[in-house]
């Protein structure tokens, strides 16, 4: 008897495929959310496998708050270059000077709030019915419920008691005229999954990744590079420090942490030890319990 | 895509997946169980644990409330209520384990089917005070239902019955004279525990030690289920055409799919459905490079040896065994909407990559899941009933048994005016 037993890799790969196939013919205009996070770059690594040897089907589109590390940006560029894939960038810093959207004031502001709304223009702009996110269930609590095919109302708002219920592997994507979906394919997927793909798949990641030495400042117990968005305020120190990202957002609240894992084995290594969250240094999440939640209803991945 | 990518280190390359459900009511010890499940395996993270405890405080909970790290949903917090299936995940050097984790109660009835459509095993939890009651018998029969193979009957809180063998055969015995009725459950395991005190759940207990088998999680770790996907009937329906329309891949044309029975390999006898045309697979692509054989549940993209018409929706089986193929349909169905079913109501059917039009021609029978009576005398099918009807659909269906495969033997009906998802059904 032949041994057809599929890693758990190969079948979250699969899956993953299949809802981007899925995606693909349901959607009349499918868009993939890029951040240059790691799970963007999985979820695009993903695309190119399920439509391969043809282009992937549709654009990548990057919400830029405006507020990004250099690293990510050069690497967006190589990729799309190398993919040959169309790419759109939505500005917050346009929204803002625009006058679509206010920014929060105050010595904890974040662009967090506002970048849902440029997202949401980005969507209407481009008329996108699908957009793909690379959000994954064991991020974060409100995320545990979320669905593979995520409806959002002509508002683009999500209403967790009224989702679709999902069985086997059908998946129901009409819609009517003004509404639109948001799709998950990592939904179950865990960050160590992530990282042990991306070795098993050699998938090469941004620098910032990997521990190395940065001048930083412990802002609110969260550890932020120092950049020309990220100034020390008084009493704050600028210490140099091995760091390394675990998630990549907005600079201005994406916390690094202590580390000296500078190769993926080691970073699969610290992943499987680690006791805190990846999101738990992710100042945006703690404002209060349901602060994912909240913002999932306004629209946010 | 491919097997032929996976390297020979040994570790988390070799792990395998167990997707699991579990229902449960409030005062069951579930959330209790997943809490130390998870926490055991160090699938909760310190922040999570710092936040319930805060939370745990401010709502005056006696204990740690673990109940909270699966309530994730402010509603569900405020009415301290799982509402929805929750998803969790965790790892041991062995295994990752997708839980489903849904609402006990009737209610929730759909909830329990949907956490139970793709689960490999079902972990059935029964008071050891209450023995097999109401909820045992709703529980076991969504499972056997929805043909989930393996399940584990958890004897929870013996320690409130003094460790008693006596009391764990006397349920022991309640439950196997109950599950002969039911029929298809494959394999079922007894557990004699106490979430909340930690016996058999990932260490063995030191309390009885008149139990030889195993804890929980050793089971749940090496629980067989390389069995459990059908790869004797070959199925794989079409999702999509790759038309690269590039230079290099000029006449290329693959259907993409995902495996859903049976192995295929190059140069395999091949029948494209519905249409009836023959065809042999000319390769099997993936960006890795050309496979030799591919099965369920691998994704891949086929080529064939000749050019035919294939969309969406067809599905390539092999000659020798194909699936029925047909318009007129015998189901079981659990309704989800707060919208009846009508009889002769007309709904969008989803059929693994097709989609078409059905009308209920006949609603045969209900089921009173917490005795397994039929009812005949209310037809009327309502938020969470469960039963047996017959419908025809616009255009002929390559279908199979949901005994012999869950993918070509299950649907879902859309209402064609909210686009809503209103009902789940397998196919008889």
């Amino acid at each position: 008897m032949p041994d057809y037993t599929v890693s758990h890799l190969r079948q979250l790969e699969s899956e993953a495929i299949y809802i981007l196939r899925e995606t693909a013919a349901q959607f009349e205009r499918p868009v993939l959310l890029f951040s240059g996070g790691k799970d963007s770059i999985v979820m695009t690594h993903l695309a190119r496998k399920a439509f391969w040897p043809a282009k992937i089907p549709f654009p990548l589109l990057h919400v830029d708050t405006g507020h990004n590390f250099p690293e990510t940006i050069v690497y967006r560029d190589n990729l799309v270059e190398e993919m040959g894939a169309n790419l759109i960038v939505g500005s917050v810093q346009e929204a803002i000077d625009d006058g679509r959207v206010v920014e929060e004031k105050g010595p904890n502001a974040s662009r967090n709030f506002i970048q849902i709304q440029t997202l949401l223009d980005a969507l209407e702009k481009g008329q996108y019915d699908a957009a793909l996110g690379g959000g994954r269930r064991d991020e974060e609590k409100a995320r545990a419920k979320e669905r593979f095919f995520s409806h959002r109302d002509e508002f683009g708002q999500w209403d967790p008691k009224n989702q679709r219920p999902e069985l086997w592997n059908i998946f129901n994507g009409r819609m009517s005229p003004g509404e639109n979906f948001r799709v998950f394919p990592l939904s179950n997927w865990t960050e160590m999954d992530v990282w042990q793909y991306m070795k098993f798949e050699n998938i090469a990641l941004p620098s910032l990744y990997f521990a190395h030495k940065r001048d930083i400042v412990v802002r609110n117990g969260t550890i932020l590079a120092v950049s020309e968005f990220v100034q020390p305020r008084e009493g704050e120190t600028v210490e140099n420090r091995m760091i390394r990202f675990r998630t990549m957002g907005d600079a201005t609240i994406t916390g690094a942490v202590e580390s000296n894992a500078s190769t993926m084995d080691m970073v699969i290594e610290e992943v499987a030890a680690a006791r805190e969250t990846e999101r738990g240094n992710r100042a945006d999440d703690k404002r209060s319990e349901s602060a994912m939640e909240d913002r999932k209803k306004q629209g946010y991945f | 895509m491919s097997e032929q990518n996976t390297s020979p280190e040994k570790g988390y390359l070799d792990m395998d997946l167990l997707r699991f459900t579990t229902a449960g009511s409030v005062d069951d010890g579930k959330s209790t169980l997943i809490g130390r499940l998870l926490y055991d395996s160090k699938a909760i993270f310190e922040d999570q644990l710092e936040a319930i405890q805060k939370t745990s405080i401010q709502r005056g909970d006696e204990n740690l409330n673990l109940a909270l790290l699966t309530d994730g949903l402010r509603a569900e917090r405020e009415q301290g209520i799982t509402i929805d299936v929750a998803y969790r995940y965790f790892a041991t050097p062995r295994r990752k384990f997708i839980i489903a984790d849904t609402p006990g109660h009737i209610q929730y009835t759909r909830n329990m089917v949907t956490g139970a459509s793709t689960a490999n095993l079902a972990i059935v939890l029964i008071d050891a005070r209450k023995g097999v009651i109401e909820q045992t018998c709703r529980h076991s029969f969504i499972a056997n239902l929805l043909r989930i193979q393996h399940v584990v009957i958890g004897v929870n809180k013996m320690d409130l019955v003094d460790w008693s063998e006596e009391r764990f055969l006397e349920i022991k015995e309640e439950f196997t004279k109950f599950a002969s009725r039911l029929g298809a459950i494959v394999d079922v395991t007894f557990i004699p525990m106490s979430a909340l005190k930690g016996d058999n759940v990932v260490d063995k207990s030191e309390n009885m030690p008149w139990y030889q088998g195993p804890a929980l999680l050793y089971h749940l770790e090496t629980v067989y289920i390389g069995s459990d996907e059908n790869h004797v009937s070959a199925r794989f329906p079409v999702q999509w055409v790759i038309r690269p329309h590039s230079d290099e891949h000029h006449d290329f044309r693959g259907y993409a799919g995902r495996v859903a029975g049976g192995v295929f390999k190059p140069g395999d006898d091949v029948v494209v459905q519905p249409s009836g045309f023959n065809a042999k697979i000319k390769a099997i692509h993936t960006m890795g490079g050309e496979l030799e054989e591919v099965f369920a549940p691998l994704s891949a993209t086929i080529t064939l040896d000749r050019e035919i018409d294939i969309s969406r929706g067809d599905m390539i089986v092999k000659a020798n065994n194909p699936p029925t193929v047909g318009q007129d349909i015998e189901a079981m169905i659990c309704w989800f909407s707060e919208k009846p079913l009508k009889g002769q109501g007309k709904y969008i059917l989803r059929h693994s990559t097709k989609e078409t039009k059905a009308i209920i021609r006949d609603i045969k029978y209900k089921v009173d899941i917490n005795t397994l009576h039929k009812i005949e005398d209310d037809l009327e099918f309502r938020l969470n009933d469960i039963g047996r009807i017959s419908l025809r659909v616009a255009a002929p269906l390559s279908y199979d048994s949901y005994k012999v495969n869950r993918t070509s033997g299950s649907f879902i009906l859309v209402d064609p005016f909210t686009n809503e998802t209103v009902g789940a059904a397998m196919i008889i």
